[in-house]
Parts: structure tokens; sequence; C-alpha cells
């Protein structure tokens, strides 16, 4: 190989992996996202499960008052270290409809692990109706689905604290929309939720100071966790997957230059 | 050859039906030149992809729900509630791009080594059809989840053929199955989704068949004169595919497990709405430059015309570049063009990812709404990197073949692969003449 097409090929090489970083890595459009260190990020990450809990609390006594989180049971919080019994209790703590019995009647009973979390709404019309038109978005993919789409989990994270810490007073040169709350953590810097959480709006069971920062931080891996149940599984499975190939491919090389030595 | 074999049962059917002798003929004794390097790993490769993504697909199907208002809900069971769906879904996400990975880099081998010329133009074409169906695929296959990305894509993409005279409207009709994307829409685009693999499938069969008339091309880009040149397919090639295969499910399996949906857009995260039209409306990475060409034709139907006519011009590429020397090792000035050509298809990525207002300053090298900035604007980025894509084709490869001068190609596969060292400089050294086609 000729000095130049090694150059040729280097800055081929070179420019191809600039692509897939800056496909790979288009920032969330107009925030500025701050980098966060969050406990289940690289190869061994794993979810902190006291965080886990009080975020659990936090969305529950906060952010269901508005927020879904449609895709999830209650029987997963077992997943996430509740026992049977607190998720029993927990499930049981809201009335949901159920039927048609034999007679044809639906009838209200107490919720059971296996259903889902129940909405604060009925429907979308009743949920704007309760918040000025505004729609309060389902919650179970919002860390997934607000990702910059960059390597790694922890951007859904990122951006739901930096939006839950982002409330400051508007710069006086800033024109807000009347029923508006100035967020830098939002496109627009315009957002139609009204801080969510001041000092102590949550009673960690655990004790913790609920701090705005420590609440947003607890809340915002509780949702990532949502957003993807399984991620530590696929962590688990991907470290097996991945001695497995190694070992798989050194044994490929090894026969491929035993069998190529004949010839060679 | 009938071969021998020495399972009585094999021996009794194969009299019957010589199966048997025909895998022992293409897949074991099969004369492949002896100097293949890794870049004809990729073929294999492929092939691997199709069978993971059909085996991966057919499992999916099983979980999924064809209409709008489950669609999504019934992917987001399979991640959550389904034994190892997250795992068979991340598998068949990722394995659409890596299928394309593979693909490109199959392609871009064939287009260095001239692997689409005398006599392998059909083969070059058939895998051109592969590529077109692989699209079509890809494409139907991304509208399933019915996120917010699937079904904007979808509604941009079929609104494309709307710009065909006559007939567009009539088309586009017929694609959604009514005036929008809607459940009929999600319903035929599974329904193809699952048959194109089939059909794709037959084609590749229809490429092998077509590779095996006269065997692989190779990196010299000469015939093999005889026995002297070639080693049987089985154990060489065998053992060296599936080294090749390691290393690439090694690359393939960070994506499944560490970054499974980062080639993807977080927006289809969000349930279809036709009612809120996302902000930036982009397809998948492997569509970003054809994406880019139908962007910079400022005219819509020129536009579209423009993008079918980047991949058509792959159909004629064999008469287009006339050079009797394959290889592009020994073409001096078309080596420089064709990486050219690969750096143009990764700025035509690059293009059709970005907002085309944005302005793009290389030397700073960042992309920007921010108008004041010195830099060139990525609509026109993006017209540049057109023009040169098909320049390639059209000027650069005629021209080159009426004036460019090869180097002296070697006369035998064997000569460089056992002769004094086999080195690059020794075969340029080489008295001999160039070798005519």
């Amino acid at each position: 190989m000729s000095a130049g097409s090694l150059i040729l090929k280097g800055v081929a090489a070179l420019v191809g992996v600039t692509a897939v970083l800056f496909v790979a890595a288009t920032p969330y459009h107009g925030v500025h996202v701050e980098k966060e260190d969050w406990s289940f990020q690289g190869f061994f990450g794993k979810f902190d499960r006291p965080q886990l809990h009080r975020g659990f609390e936090v969305y529950s006594q906060v952010c269901a008052a508005c927020h879904s989180l449609n895709l999830l049971s209650y029987r997963n919080l077992q997943e996430i270290g509740f026992s049977e019994d607190a998720v029993k209790e927990i499930a049981a703590a809201v009335t949901v409809m159920d039927g048609p019995d034999d007679a044809g009647d639906m009838f209200e009973r107490p919720g059971k692990p296996s259903d889902h979390f129940k909405a604060p709404f009925a429907n979308e019309q009743a949920a704007r109706a309760g918040n000025g038109g505004a729609l309060p978005p389902d919650l179970s993919l919002i860390a997934r689905s607000r990702a910059g789409a960059g390597f790694g989990a922890h951007e859904g994270a990122d951006y739901i604290h930096g939006l839950l810490v982002g409330y400051k007073e508007p710069p006086a040169d800033f024109k807000l929309t009347e029923g508006m709350n100035y967020n830098e953590g939002f496109v627009g810097h315009q957002i139609a939720m009204p801080p969510p959480l001041a000092e102590g709006s949550v009673t960690y069971a655990d004790g913790t100071p609920a701090t705005v920062e420590q609440m947003s931080r607890d809340v915002s891996v509780f949702l990532t966790w949502a957003g993807e149940p399984n991620y530590e599984n696929r962590l688990h499975t991907g470290l097996k997957a991945m001695l497995f190939l190694i070992v798989f491919t050194l044994i490929a090389y090894a026969a491929k230059r035993k069998i190529w030595a004949r010839i060679h | 050859m009938a071969a021998n074999f020495k399972n009585p049962v094999v021996r009794w059917i194969d009299h019957r039906l010589p199966v048997f002798t025909f895998l022992h003929h293409e897949a074991n004794e099969y004369p492949t030149p002896k100097n293949l390097s890794y870049w004809w790993n990729f073929g294999s490769l492929a092939g691997f992809m199709l069978m993971v993504m059909m085996a991966s697909g057919i499992f999916l199907a099983m979980q999924y729900t064809p209409h709008v208002d489950y669609a999504f809900n019934s992917v987001e069971r399979m991640m959550r509630d389904v034994n190892y769906g997250w795992l068979l879904r991340y598998i068949h996400m990722n394995g659409a791009s890596m299928f394309f990975v593979v693909v490109y880099v199959h392609m871009f081998r064939g287009l260095y080594f001239g692997s689409y010329k005398a006599p392998r133009e059909l083969l070059w074409q058939i895998g051109v059809v592969i590529l077109l169906l692989m699209m079509a695929t890809a494409f139907m296959g991304y509208v399933l989840p019915w996120g917010q990305m699937s079904f904007w894509g979808a509604t941009v993409i079929t609104n494309l053929f709307s710009a065909l005279p006559v007939v567009g409207e009539h088309i586009v009709t017929l694609l959604w199955g009514g005036f929008s994307v809607d459940n009929p829409t999600l319903n035929r685009f599974f329904s193809l989704h699952y048959l194109l693999p089939f059909v794709l499938l037959g084609v590749v069969v229809l490429h092998v068949v077509a590779l095996h008339r006269f065997g692989s091309n190779n990196p010299i880009g000469i015939d093999t004169k005889g026995p002297q040149d070639t080693i049987p397919f089985h154990p060489y090639y065998t053992v060296k595919d599936m080294f090749g295969l390691g290393v690439f499910m090694i690359f393939y399996a960070y994506w499944v497990f560490y970054a499974p949906v980062t080639l993807g857009d977080p927006v289809n995260f969000v349930p279809a709405n036709p009612l809120s039209t996302p902000e930036h409306i982009v397809p998948e990475w492997y569509f970003l430059p054809f994406y880019a060409i139908l962007r910079s034709i400022p005219d819509k139907l020129l536009g579209v015309i423009a993008m079918f006519a980047s991949i058509l011009v792959l159909f004629v590429l064999p008469w287009l570049d006339r050079s009797p020397v394959r290889s592009g090792r020994y073409r001096p000035a078309f080596k420089w063009f064709f990486w050219m050509l690969v750096f143009d298809c990764v700025i035509l990525t690059i293009c059709g990812k970005s907002p085309p207002d944005w302005i793009w300053s290389p030397f700073a090298f960042s992309i920007s709404p921010d108008v004041g900035q010195v830099g060139i604007s990525i609509i026109a980025m993006g017209q540049l990197a057109t023009t040169y894509y098909f320049g390639y084709f059209l000027v650069v490869l005629p021209l080159l073949s009426i004036f460019e001068r090869a180097l002296p190609v070697p006369l035998s596969i064997s000569r460089p692969v056992l002769g004094a060292g086999g080195s690059h400089a020794a075969i340029a050294q080489s008295p001999k003449p160039m070798e005519k086609l």
C-alpha cells in the first residue's frame, strides 16, 4: 500500500467517524443540556435502588397529579425492589373501573398489581381542561423521547433534570406569554407547566431532605428506568454476549491462521 | 463432478436429487481467488444480516399489532413484557443499520476494485436491485412502530410520488389506501414489509448464481488463470468469513447492547400524532445521502428524479467506466476520484441530517443556524456534493477511461501472492505489459 493511498484511507476513515459522531450527537434543538453524572451510566451501570424509590415517591406525590405513566404496571415496581405486599398496597390505593360483571354492570374495585398505573385524567380533553388547555404528556417514555440520541441512556435524565431545575426569572427583554413560565431547559424557554417542585414538596420515607435538586435528580432517574425497565438486564446480557463474541472471534482467528498456514 | 459421499443415505438421496453434489460444488470446492482481502468478507456478512433480519422479524411479527391504535403500544409491550422482546427488537432495528453498513461497504468495494466490469455487469445490476428492495423494506419497516417519525417520514416520502405528472396522485392514493397516511397504509406496509424480504432472498439467490458463473473478482482485478490461482472456498474462506463475522458481531453487539437507540430518532418514542408535526423530519441515516440529493434541487419533480437517478445511474455504471483495468490499485488517478466519492457521500450524509438553511463552517467544524458566521449553507453544500456524485459517474469515469494511464498489471494472481514478497512495489515495477481484458 503506497503512502498516498494510506493517507487517503486515513482521511476517509477519520471523516467517516466524525460523520457518525455528528449524525449521532445532534443536540436537542435549541436547549443547552448540562451533562450530569448518573450511577446507571457506562458498561457496568446500575440504578441506585434507594434513589429509584425516592424517584417513585416524587412521581406519585407530585407528577402523578397531572401526568400519566400508562406503559407501567404496579407489578413493575417489584423489579426495583418493592416487596410484593408493598406493591399490592400501592395498587390498592387507587380505584379502577372494571367490568362488565355478570349482570352487565361496570363496577369499581381497588387496583391490583397487574393494573397499569392509573392516569390522573380520563382522556385528553379532561387533561387539557384541567391544565389551562395544555396537555401534560405521558411520562412513560419521556426520558427516551427527549434524549438527543447520543451514546447512552443518560441524556433523557440530563434533559429532565435540566428542565425541572431550569425555572428562572425571565430576562428583562424576554416576552413571556400569559400563563406560561420561563424555563431555560425547555425549547423556546416557555413552558405551560408551573414549577412542579418546591423545597419539601415530597416527604421522603428514608428521611432524605427534599431539596429541589434532590427531588429532580431522583425523579429523573426513576423516569429513565420507567422508559426502559429492562435497562440493567440489557447491560448484563450485553456483557455476557460481548465476552462470548470476543472468545468466539479469537478462536475463529486462530483457526483462520492455522488453516491458511497451509498455503502461505 | 460428482462427489464421493461416504454416508449411504446421502448417496441414495444425491443419486436421485443431487443437492449434496450441488452444495459440494458451490460451497465446498468452489474455486475462489487465493488473494481476496478482508473487503471480500462483506458479501457473506450481508447474507448473514438478511438471515438475522428475517429470523428476528418473524418473531417480532408474532407480537406486533398492525393497527394505528395498538401498533405503538404493542411494540412497547415487546420491549417491556415479552421475554427477551427488547433484545429481538434491538437486534432488528439496529440490524437494519448494520445491513446497510455492510452493503454500502460491499458496494464501495465493488466500485474500487471494478467488480461491476465485464463479465460481471449483471451481477452488479442484480446487486442494485437488492439495494432498492432493501430500501423499500427498511422504509416500510420504520413506519411500523407508528411513532412520530414513522408517521411523518411515511407522509413525506409517499408524498414524493405526487410530484410525478398525471399518475402521481393516483400512486399516492394507492400507497396510502386512502387520502392520508392512516390504518390502511400501516396494514399494507406491514404486509409488504413481510413480503419483500422473501423477494429479496430470491434476488440474492440470483446474485449468488451470477457470482458463481465467473467467480469472485479480486484485489488485483485480473481473471484467475488456473488452479494455481484459486483455493477451494471451504475451508479457506469459510474460516476467514467466520473470523470476519466475529469481528462484525462485536461491532453489531455494541450498538444492540450499549447504544440501541442512538442510530434512531428519539422523536419516534412519541406515538404518531397527525395533528403535530415534528420540528425536523429526518430519515434514518442510511437514507440521508439520497435525502440530501432530493433537497438540493429546488424543483420537487426534478428532485425526486435526481434522487432515483442517483441509484439508477448504478445500473449503467459498467458502460460508463470503459477502462480495461478493473482494480483501482493500478489506476493512479481513479483512486483519488474514488476516495473523493466516499468523502462526498459522507458530506451528503451530513447535509441530509442538517436543516437546509443552517450554515456549515468547515474550518470551525460546526453546523449551526447562526447565519452571521462565515461558511456555506447546507443546501449549497448539498448541491456541490450532488454535483460531484453525478459528476463521478457521468463525467469522471468516462473521461478517465480515455485519458488515464494505468500502471502495469501483473500477469497472474499467483505471481504477486507467491512471488518475491508479493509487495505492491514489486508488482508496480514488473516489466510485464498491461493486461488487456
